[in-house]
């Protein structure tokens, strides 16, 4: 699966007061994800290449993942950081780019979650 | 600049009022709502920064009457750009006026020597993200029996360090994908957190 107990935490807090607080959640998810990877993007262009900040920045990225239950993202994050923690550079940009890929099929497969929830309502 | 977002509700005067510290929107958002969940006043800030100004403490008189804003527990991320947790935690713990104020750090890293130094640091509690509703009631249940006891008679070596019990639980990743020369794992003597290398732990899905 691509999300864990994390997304279900989420979603027990939701009520009728606040019947969006996933999807609120998840959108910030978004927008913070968007800056991060861009970072990360441009990080990977730098010369010379500074495997600290794209650690920190990929552990912020890591963080909000972890925080809506996102765990295949989140292992592929952890994976990036194994190399960057050994200077690996071909192995941080190979797997940045399963990174964006796993982003990317998480982000379809909650846009049609999400589409579901509101014909379901 | 101070980015603060307060909650007021209709409840009593003897809701918690809780602090919360992040510089995650994501975290921020799903911190916000535990807490509110838990009948919690609730005010988020981004920064240490931010979280001293609120609290008066930055050389700057806080816009309103501290005492109308009376907090009863802050919970902050450990590993935040400029302050980090740990420092604000010191700051706060260091201040006659608000050293009575429970801290809870929270971290998505789970780290030994993290947590004994903010528990050494008078940290009430480490919790690792991401952050269940159940450790926020618990906490609530703490603080709230905390208060009826008169908690300044307990000396804060005498509280139990407390972790949430299923990071014992928590498994490594088979040795051969963590192991690295520059991976630390529990020094014998505390260093300073800010000298220790980011040790990345994955936190797996724990069945209760």
């Amino acid at each position: 699966g691509y999300l864990d107990e994390q997304f279900i935490q989420l979603e027990d807090l939701q009520d009728e007061a606040n019947p969006n607080f996933v999807e609120e959640v998840v959108k910030l998810f978004y927008t913070d994800s968007a800056r991060l990877l861009r970072k990360i993007d441009l990080a990977l262009d730098d010369r010379p290449f500074d495997f600290e900040k794209l650690d920190d920045v990929m552990h912020q990225f890591m963080g909000s993942s972890s925080s809506i239950g996102a765990k295949r993202v989140q292992r592929k994050c952890t994976e990036f950081q194994e190399y960057s923690k050994d200077g690996n550079f071909e192995g941080c940009t190979r797997t940045f780019q399963e990174v964006k890929h796993e982003y990317a099929t998480l982000k379809k497969k909650l846009e049609n979650y999400f589409q579901l929830a509101k014909v379901a309502r | 600049m101070v980015l603060v977002k307060k909650q007021r509700s209709n409840c009593s005067s003897n809701e918690l009022h809780v602090l919360a510290v992040d510089d995650s929107f994501v975290d921020r958002k799903v911190v916000e709502r535990l807490l509110k969940i838990s009948s919690c006043k609730v005010t988020v800030v981004e920064s240490g920064r931010s979280a001293l100004q609120f609290l008066g403490l930055d050389g700057e008189t806080s816009c309103v009457g501290f005492d109308e804003l009376k907090v009863n527990l802050i919970m902050t991320d450990y590993s935040m750009p400029g302050m980090t947790g740990y420092e604000l935690l010191k700051k706060i713990k260091g201040s006659s006026k608000l050293r009575e104020i429970p801290v809870v750090v929270m971290s998505s890293e789970n780290i030994m020597t993290r947590i004994d130094s903010c528990i050494e640091e008078g940290a009430e509690e480490f919790l690792v993200k991401p952050l269940k509703l159940s450790d926020v009631e618990r906490l609530k249940d703490f603080i709230l029996k905390g208060d009826d006891k008169n908690r300044k008679n307990n000396n804060s070596n005498s509280l139990s360090r407390k972790r949430k019990s299923q990071d014992d639980l928590v498994l490594p990743m088979p040795m051969a994908t963590l192991c690295s020369a520059r991976n630390h794992d529990f020094p014998s003597q505390p260093k300073s957190m800010l000298d220790q290398p980011l040790q990345k732990q994955p936190r797996l899905v724990q069945t209760d």
